[in-house]
């Protein structure tokens, strides 16, 4: 394993696996508050150097945090599949990324090299690929999974519905609902972000989104994105929902932090097999984001990308119907500007791909990050090209209870039109028997959300 | 030349005025508070927060009549949803995006917002309240933005200057600091200072050397406490600013509180501001919590 390269006549050496991962990244404010990023713009790509002729068997070798220290890089290792491994792991990672962009290889061959591939490799290879790259590499990927609908198909945009409420009042919430609706969102989930995290408010408005399902027969999701114990406390109350969710984190000293442990999910995944309303198999839903493993010193000196391509790893262990990044919520001290998160956003959604779980992305930024509307309006288009899952929308982009902005419910109906796209086909049916999408565009009707206050529904 | 702010709002709000359509900003807020803060699952450590639950509720402001909606099946039907949430609803479209006043609305709002987070504290404003200004590690606002880990701590000398000017082993200690929205403090400091000494002169607790520290983080109050000897400390701190205010003001209090302590063992009163909680009315709440604290010896998730 040489961990060294010489550029314009200065040799570059690097002490670790880890270290030459962390030097190779784009730039992320992230890494400089983490102490990690490469100190010159020459190191970065004498780490990228370095990195592009290690072997994927180097990247498995040597994970990030160790294996008897983590459950994380225990769920991610043994779940590789050695017969696959055996093919690729005398590739060098240069190899590995013209392997995926070649035209010789096929979606079917890249998700199946994929289950051979640790979140270091994959990585590793993203800080190997140019935007661009990202884009064409994750467009030849489509996963897909399925709780009451089907989300992943190839010219699907699918998004959720966040009709968040300053004090989760349920009759607020059903307004942001039945807006979004009128615009053609939530058909990969509807789902509340709440303010208080008890299982008795959860459970009220999981009950107004069952009700609203109910009524006007919704094909789609519904969720409250409490913490995953309140919410199986919920379910356990009786609470009707399709998906649990939880925020994730690259290690177990992370998610421990989170209050939470890979033995929580299951038991959340078993809970939800008994009692939830959910056809399956596909019932759980994670969120994550670069930076968080630092934010709760969780990230054992590693770079947020390498911590959010762990992420993805556990994730797949419990086939998750939704996993999205929620890219820019996090603030400028891990992603400063439009420029650090819409990288961020193309390298996780490809990450997510490569790694096989069913990815979206929350394209959103703070105020206090140099971004604005129209670099994650970029963001979003970038990403639809790119085949993403789903998106978030929220009323007219601004989320009035989180304080940050994300995509309007506009925007989706914007970004099908300009690339051809559609809802979720059950759910498209139903947007056309409510007069509100005729041949993948909004109606003139669309955009009211009172067509829902009509007796009797449609 | 960039466009004023100011000069983007006067002229949305007085189109939206002409034509008397809906417009966000106008709207009811509701004024029912939350149980708990706001706790996005990306931050582990939150600090704990009280309900304001003996705050009486603010008049809901009226609507004016209008004639708006006529797009809408069910006008009346819009007007009672919009009166349940403070979201940007029942903003129609053109093709499938946002209609110019929603658009420019949106815009000046997060002029504002971004105007609060860079901007500094008007420095007269500190000179009318007798406050001298000290500087956290942080060397300017980007620093500040990008290194929350110098915000919390001083250079020796910053220290000894506090020292120099402030009384020492006071019950109470009351600090404001720009954190992310000079706004905040500029639109709060004045009408709560006043009522906070009164309340605690009242409750016959000793203060402490009221200051203002630049580029500020909420954990700079366990350094400062340590330094000055206190019993609790308050800090008045600009909140992360979002589109529908970019005044909120937080109080983050704290009995003996120490570096690297819990952050469970704060307790903040958040959304003070005009449309949240009045800084008149938090000021005379957190004089409570902080005798509270007093007597218990304990703050955050310790205090009963």
């Amino acid at each position: 394993m040489k961990l060294s390269a010489a550029l314009l006549g200065k040799t570059y050496t690097f002490a670790s696996v880890k270290e030459v991962l962390a030097k190779a990244n784009e730039v992320k404010s992230g890494d400089i508050l983490a102490g990690v990023v490469a100190q010159s713009d020459m190191e970065r790509i004498a780490a990228k150097e370095v990195l592009a002729n290690l072997l994927v068997s180097d990247l498995r070798e040597n994970p990030v945090v160790p294996y008897d220290e983590d459950e994380v890089t225990r769920i991610i290792q043994d779940g590789i599949n050695e017969t696959v491994y055996a093919k690729v792991r005398n590739w060098t990672l240069s190899e590995l990324r013209e392997w995926l962009l070649s035209y010789d290889t096929s979606e079917v061959a890249i998700r199946h090299i994929a289950n051979g591939l640790t979140a270091e490799v994959i990585a590793g290879v993203c800080k190997l690929m140019s935007n661009m790259d990202l884009v064409y590499t994750a467009s030849k990927i489509r996963v897909t999974a399925h709780c009451n609908t089907t989300i992943g198909g190839r010219g699907i945009f699918a998004t959720r519905l966040q009709p968040n409420h300053t004090t989760d009042n349920v009759e607020g919430i059903t307004a942001s609902l039945f807006e979004g609706l009128s615009y053609g969102c939530g058909d990969a989930l509807i789902g509340l972000n709440p303010v208080n995290d008890s299982s008795s408010s959860l459970g009220e408005v999981l009950k107004r989104f069952d009700e609203v399902k109910k009524q006007f027969q919704i094909p789609t999701q519904t969720c409250v994105l409490g913490h995953i114990n309140t919410q199986i406390e919920a379910v356990k109350n009786g609470a009707p929902t399709d998906l649990i969710f939880q925020s994730i984190a690259g290690s177990e000293k992370g998610n421990t932090a989170f209050g939470f442990n890979a033995d929580t999910v299951r038991h959340a995944q078993s809970l939800l097999k008994k009692h939830g309303t959910a056809t399956g198999p596909d019932v759980l839903y994670f969120e994550t984001g670069q930076g968080s493993e630092l934010s709760s010193d969780a990230h054992y000196g590693a770079d947020q990308v390498t911590m959010e391509a762990r992420c993805y790893g556990f994730a797949k262990a419990f086939h998750p119907f939704l996993v999205n990044t929620v890219v820019g919520f996090i603030g400028p001290e891990y992603l400063y500007d439009s420029k650090q998160v819409i990288r961020a956003g193309l390298e996780d959604h490809f990450m997510g791909k490569l790694t096989g779980i069913s990815m979206g992305c929350d394209c959103c930024y703070t105020n206090h990050m140099n971004a604005d509307q129209n670099d994650i309006e970029n963001l979003t288009m970038l990403l639809a090209g790119a085949g993403v899952n789903y998106i978030v929308t929220v009323p007219a982009s601004d989320d009035i209870m989180l304080n940050y902005q994300s995509n309007s419910y506009h925007d989706a109906a914007a970004v099908r039109e300009i690339l051809n796209l559609r809802p979720i086909r059950p759910f498209e049916q139903w947007l056309e028997k409510y007069g509100i999408m005729e041949n993948g565009r909004l109606t003139k009707i669309a955009g009211d959300p009172t067509i829902f206050l009509r007796k009797g529904g449609a | 030349m960039p466009i004023d702010a100011t000069m983007v709002e006067e002229a949305v709000t007085a189109v939206l005025r002409e034509m008397n359509l809906f417009s966000p900003a106008e709207k009811t807020q509701e004024k029912e508070p939350s149980l708990q803060a706001v706790i996005p699952q990306i931050t582990p450590a939150v600090p704990v927060v009280v309900p304001i639950a003996q705050l009486p509720a603010a008049e809901p402001v009226k609507q004016e009549e209008n004639t708006a909606h006529k797009d809408f099946s069910d006008p009346q039907a819009l007007e009672r949803m919009l009166q349940k949430t403070s979201a940007r609803i029942g903003v129609g479209k053109t093709g499938a995006r946002l209609r110019t006043d929603t658009l420019l609305h949106l815009r000046a709002d997060h002029a504002a917002a971004r105007d609060a987070v860079i901007l500094d504290v008007d420095a007269s404003l500190l000179d009318a309240l007798g406050l001298f200004a000290v500087q956290t590690k942080c060397t300017n606002r980007n620093e500040h933005l990008t290194r929350p880990d110098l915000g919390k701590i001083f250079e020796q000398e910053t220290l000894n200057e506090l020292l120099q000017k402030c009384k020492t082993g006071a019950d109470v200690q009351i600090f404001a600091s720009d954190g992310l929205s000079s706004r905040a403090i500029e639109a709060n400091l004045a009408n709560i200072l006043p009522v906070l000494n009164d309340a605690l002169a009242i409750h016959g607790l000793s203060a402490g050397t009221p200051f203002f520290v630049k580029y500020g983080r909420v954990a700079a109050q366990d350094t400062l406490a340590e330094a000055l000897g206190c019993k609790v400390i308050c800090t008045l701190i600009g909140e992360r600013p979002g589109l529908g205010s970019a005044e909120s003001m937080s109080a983050y209090i704290a009995y003996k509180p120490t570096v690297g302590m819990p952050e469970a063992n704060r307790t903040v009163v958040s959304n003070i501001y005009s449309g949240g909680t009045p800084a008149a009315e938090a000021g005379a709440y957190i004089a409570d919590l902080v005798v509270k604290m007093i007597e218990q010896q304990a703050s955050g998730v310790n205090l009963k």
